[in-house]
């Protein structure tokens, strides 16, 4: 009896399985966001941050949305090292540049919140300061990759990587959150929130979520595409190589 | 829609994820587009996968 | 235990012989912690307000320049892969790495960082600690830094990558390492609890990175 994972192990059955499911991944998202924008728009003004709370319903979901991202590359890696699932790669490799986006939307979303409350763009608060760092993980998974030429090399050392930041991820939030303490009292950066404010950031936080692994599915499809092009020219480069050799025998 | 003295950074921040989202969705789209225009013109050219039928000798054209 | 310390004494042989890659490494320290009163200016107050960071940061980046050459020198003349296939555990070989980038390079530059604590007008009380956190910290900028070589073993740009996926690693050390000296400005020679968390930091790294370290040998060697 096989597993999820051991049947999605081969990529021609992703491809076809991830063909059918992926429209309707689009069209949930889709549905997902008029639902959630509509409730943003239509969100009471918070008592203590007006309007400007509404950017949390964007900010909190990315922020979430950034480590659970990384969580899969690191998954994804898992994966690929210890049971050399084939398409394990390819999920890791899809998910950094899109998690990295999530994060940069993350620290973007968090500075324009920050500017209305704390008169500044940027605040040295723990969540900040510590989706920073995330951010910087995600740079050096991306620049690894980048800088090996041997596909599969690149692919195994920095799932090495992934899973070294995921161990080092809680060090790093904790040193973050003591040192966050110990320069100033805790700023309750959107510590409570409202009940009438809850649905809103729920349902854009499903809706962003569905985008996520949309995307990701997405990315997943073009890069299994790509190793089939790589892989049909070098069948073709090796073909034209040995052209010559056999023309004398006819 | 009246969002209040600080508005435009309500704006600015949703301005920030749509475009963001929209770059990437972009970038999935044409790159999908493009690796498939790869694959057919592989494939019209007579390029097979090593898992299938060996090729002909040269010279005796495409089956 | 025998084919480790020999390992150990090789590479420091190899290093004392090479001798200026230290006196590198110390002079970039020295020139670092010189220049921030430049640009900053010379208030005093200041200076000694910001000793405890610059002395560790500066000190980072020194550590982070002679990384790259840890694996370099075994992997140029094949002794890497003799090494690998050797009786010696790709750990032990890993950790015995760490040890000697320790020993010739964190240690010498935790060593200076009093001296240049001059520089910058740090309190009278918080020397010890310095030194201290220093010595303490330092094993973990050597082993996760030995994991980042072997990682960019193969890699374009290795030094700037290096620095890039070590320096978010090191955050940990880094806060608890410049906390451990600022709180000993205000309770001299306390070690405090920030010291014990430099030291959990680091003797995690110590388990944690040549395990990890020699994984990523194994897949750059095959």
């Amino acid at each position: 009896m096989q597993t999820v994972t051991q049947r999605l192990a081969n990529p021609t059955r992703f491809m076809q399985l991830s063909g059918a499911l992926l429209p309707l991944l689009w069209a949930l998202a889709a549905l997902l966001l008029a639902a959630g924008l509509t409730l943003a728009a239509t969100a009471p003004p918070d008592y203590q941050h007006g309007h400007t709370v509404k950017i949390m319903f964007v900010h909190v979901p990315s922020a979430w949305i950034a480590m659970m991202a990384y969580a899969l590359v690191a998954a994804s890696s898992f994966g690929l090292l210890v049971f050399r699932h084939p398409v394990a790669d390819v999920s890791a490799k899809a998910a950094a540049p899109i998690g990295a986006a999530f994060t940069l939307l993350a620290l973007v979303t968090g500075s324009l919140w920050g500017k209305p409350g704390w008169g500044t763009y940027w605040v040295w608060d723990a969540r900040l300061t510590s989706v920073l760092i995330l951010f910087f993980l995600y740079l050096g998974l991306i620049a690894l990759r980048s800088s090996i030429e041997d596909a599969a090399l690149a692919g195994r050392l920095t799932a090495v990587l992934a899973l070294m930041g995921v161990i080092m991820l809680p060090i790093i939030k904790y040193s973050v959150e003591w040192w966050s303490t110990l320069h100033q009292p805790s700023t309750g950066f959107g510590s409570t929130v409202d009940p009438s404010l809850r649905r809103p950031l729920l349902v854009m936080a499903a809706a962003l979520t569905a985008l996520f692994f949309a995307m990701h599915m997405k990315a997943m499809r073009n890069e299994i595409l790509r190793r089939r092009v790589k892989s049909l020219m070098l069948t073709e480069v090796e073909r034209a190589s040995s052209r010559p050799r056999r023309q004398p025998a006819e | 829609m009246d969002l209040g003295p600080n508005a435009v950074f309500v704006w600015a921040a949703y301005g920030a994820v749509a475009v963001v989202l929209a770059i990437l969705l972009l970038w999935l789209i044409a790159d999908g587009v493009r690796q498939q225009r790869k694959l057919d013109r592989l494939d019209a050219e007579g390029v097979r996968r090593r898992s299938a039928r060996p090729p002909t000798a040269p010279g005796e054209g495409r089956e | 235990m025998r084919p480790f310390l020999e390992l150990v004494r090789r590479d420091l042989d190899l290093a004392m012989r090479e001798g200026s890659a230290v006196g590198a490494a110390l002079g970039f320290y020295l020139m670092v912690v010189a220049i921030m009163p430049l640009g900053l200016g010379p208030d005093l107050n200041l200076l000694a307000r910001i000793a405890p960071g610059v002395l560790w940061v500066a000190l980072l980046l020194a550590a982070l320049l002679s990384l790259g050459r840890i694996f370099e020198v075994d992997e140029e003349d094949g002794s890497l892969e003799v090494l690998a296939t050797g009786s010696l555990p790709l750990e032990l070989v890993a950790a015995a790495k760490g040890l000697v980038h320790w020993l010739t390079t964190a240690l010498p530059l935790s060593l200076l960082a009093p001296v240049l604590g001059l520089l910058l007008n740090l309190e009278i009380g918080a020397y010890p600690m310095l030194l201290g956190s220093l010595i303490v910290g330092t094993p973990a900028v050597s082993f996760i830094g030995a994991l980042c070589a072997a990682l960019t073993l193969r890699s374009r740009r290795s030094g700037l990558l290096l620095a890039l996926l070590a320096l978010p690693l090191y955050v940990p050390t880094l806060i608890f390492g410049i906390s451990t000296v600022n709180a000993a400005v205000s309770v001299p020679a306390a070690p405090g609890a920030s010291f014990l968390f430099l030291l959990a930091v680091s003797l995690v790294s110590i388990v944690i990175a040549p395990v990890a370290t020699a994984a990523v040998l194994r897949i750059q060697l095959q």
